[in-house]
């Protein structure tokens, strides 16, 4: 499925439509520049007058980081079940049904091993189209299966985060998986095996607090979100205006919270020479 | 204890219950003893009757109840020679979260708890019971202090949330909490975790990880509270009750889904009513609880507990 048609689903109404006949013209949320569709695929799917990174998912993300052909998908078939007989105003089980049919996806990451620039790693990344880049029990045990494997093959570790935070339809026991992640994190750390998590727009709640910020380097992709509390929540909460910029990468690097900020068309050189780096 | 604050359900009990103190007041003129002691039955099967059918949403009242004892009540009707210690030596001390090391039934224990307050005034000294960054981080100095010199920690849960305030965000409260989850689930001693009144979501989990979670009878732990589910998933605020339904929020829930090992009970009408009482009965259980994960090698126990989070979920393979 194209990167447009999913990342359509989940802007939400704030961001401007289209409004060229064809389909294939998107107007810069940032620049408000209209730009062909193929211009933003073969610009890293970012905006080639303002930089703005677009929302992508995990296919097109795998597709600029990973050697052709060398990702090998694993745990494709985890599906989620429903715990709680959670209803909200569209029962839990519908909405995932709903979903996996919409967007192509089984849950919000997907993970396996593949090659950076013939790197060995073992790579996952989230979809933010999948309820929202939501972590329940599917991308905890994801995650925890990946780290699993690089402790098994010594191959270092990288997730991709877009996330909203944890999947409030299986209540407490999304927020466990904070602890699962960061818990399995802490056994990858003993062996010594790196982990680097990349931060893309938005990265917030529970992934934030949890496996997102514990990279033995955190990278972030330029202007994303990255926060606890969403800038809504902080507001409705003080009350108060906030500051030019807050939450976003530049926020985070300039208050200690992030390695260094890459742009998405640098991402696989700057992954291999770090990567390169920590063999030598 | 004279009961200041009531909620709605324990109306006709305290309705009651002054009743018979009006009573007791004439009972110099009249001997009304058998009426006293007809009233009192009365009241006995009221309570068992209104606090054998709470709804989730009524626990999750109960749990914030004004009058209920927080972290600092629990210690000092708990333990003695309890020594507190403050800050996280990087920023300042947060009195959202108190700690320090006590004497628990003979041994030394750190301690940790979220602090509410009682009144407007310490609510706002202790920023209503949610951490910032560095009481997250204060909180993990302290565990280490423990880790150091051998000494088993206990966590007291009861907060909102962390809060979400500018500064919180600048100083990293995600990576505060997620850096305690990641130090907690390797750290070298027992951690025996109590929720004791709020458990919400990362905040409350920021101090939550450990060998044995306990919960008292009428406390709710989730993801989110009620009313902000309720706000993002039904765009309204009126869903609360709803949402407390839906979230499966009760420490019977949390119980039969296996994220906490024990109920601890609490007394007659909820823990408010009796501090003294509430805190025996969780000193039993923590003491119990610890002496079972100190009797197990360091090693095995530090395995258990990664094992423990790690089978946490449920999805189809
Ligand atoms: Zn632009
Ligand atoms: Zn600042």
């Amino acid at each position: 499925m194209a990167w447009f048609k999913r990342s359509k689903e989940n802007i939400s109404t704030n961001e401007p439509k289209k409004d060229l006949s064809d389909g294939n013209w998107f107007k810069c949320p940032d620049c408000s520049e209209m730009i062909h569709k193929k211009t933003i695929e073969s610009n890293f799917y970012v905006c080639t007058h303002c930089g703005h990174h677009f929302r992508i998912g995990s296919e097109e993300y795998f597709k600029l980081l990973l050697d052709e052909n060398s990702f090998k998908e694993t745990d494709k078939k985890i599906r989620a079940v429903d715990p709680l007989d959670f209803e909200d105003t569209k029962p839990y089980k519908k909405r995932i049904e709903d979903t996996i049919n919409k967007t192509d996806l089984y849950d919000a990451i997907r993970t396996g091993t593949a090659k950076i620039n013939t790197i060995d790693v073992v790579i996952g990344c989230m979809d933010f189209a999948f309820i929202g880049g939501s972590m329940g029990s599917v991308v905890g045990e994801k995650i925890s299966r990946a780290i699993d494997k690089a402790i098994k093959t010594k191959y270092p570790l990288i997730l991709i985060s877009s996330s909203g935070g944890a999947r409030m339809m299986e209540g407490a026991i999304s927020l466990m998986q904070l602890a699962k992640t960061s818990s399995k994190l802490a056994k990858l750390n003993n062996e010594k095996i790196p982990y680097i998590s990349i931060l893309t727009n938005p990265t917030t709640g529970g992934s934030t607090a949890s496996f997102s910020m514990l990279g033995d380097l955190n990278i972030a992709e330029p202007k994303a979100l990255i926060a606890f509390a969403g800038p809504r929540v902080v507001k409705q909460a003080t009350g108060k205006d906030l500051p030019p910029g807050f939450q976003k990468s530049e926020f985070l690097l300039e208050h200690g919270f992030i390695d260094l900020i890459v742009n998405r068309k640098d991402m696989k050189d700057k992954l291999t020479q770090i990567l390169k780096l920590l063999q030598n | 204890m004279a009961v200041q604050n009531y909620l709605e359900i324990e109306k006709p009990i305290i309705t009651l219950e002054n009743k018979i103190k009006e009573m007791r007041k004439m009972s110099d003129q009249l001997d009304i003893s058998h009426e006293i002691s007809k009233l009192e039955e009365r009241i006995n099967e009221l309570r068992k009757e209104i606090f054998s059918n709470l709804t989730p949403w009524q626990i999750v009242q109960l749990a914030r109840h004004p009058e209920r004892p927080y972290s600092l009540d629990y210690i000092y009707l708990m333990t003695e020679n309890f020594v507190e210690l403050h800050g996280d030596r990087h920023f300042g001390d947060d009195k959202a979260i108190v700690g320090g090391f006590a004497n628990l039934d003979g041994r030394t224990v750190m301690f940790i708890g979220q602090q509410k307050g009682r009144d407007t005034k310490s609510n706002i000294y202790r920023n209503f019971g949610m951490p910032n960054p560095e009481g997250y981080r204060k909180a993990l100095r302290l565990m280490k202090l423990a880790e150091k010199f051998n000494k088993p920690v206990i966590t007291l849960v009861d907060t909102p949330g962390a809060f979400p305030g500018i500064e919180a965000e600048e100083r990293g409260q995600a990576e505060a909490i997620a850096k305690n989850l990641y130090e907690m689930s390797s750290l070298q001693v027992p951690i025996i975790v109590a929720i004791i009144g709020e458990g919400a979501s990362g905040g409350a989990l920021g101090i939550g990880v450990g060998d044995k979670i306990l919960m008292l009878k009428y406390c709710w732990y989730s993801v989110i509270s009620p009313e902000s589910c309720s706000s993002i998933l039904w765009r309204s605020w009126d869903f609360k009750e709803q949402a407390a339904e839906s979230l499966k929020l009760t420490a019977k829930d949390m119980l039969d889904l296996k994220i906490i090992d024990r109920i601890v009970e609490e007394p007659e009408g909820g823990a408010h009513r009796d501090h003294e009482e509430a805190a025996k009965l969780l000193k039993k259980a923590l003491i119990e609880e610890l002496d079972s994960v100190s009797k197990i090698k360091k090693d095995k126990f530090l395995d258990n507990r990664i094992k423990k989070f790690g089978e946490m979920g449920f999805f189809k393979d």
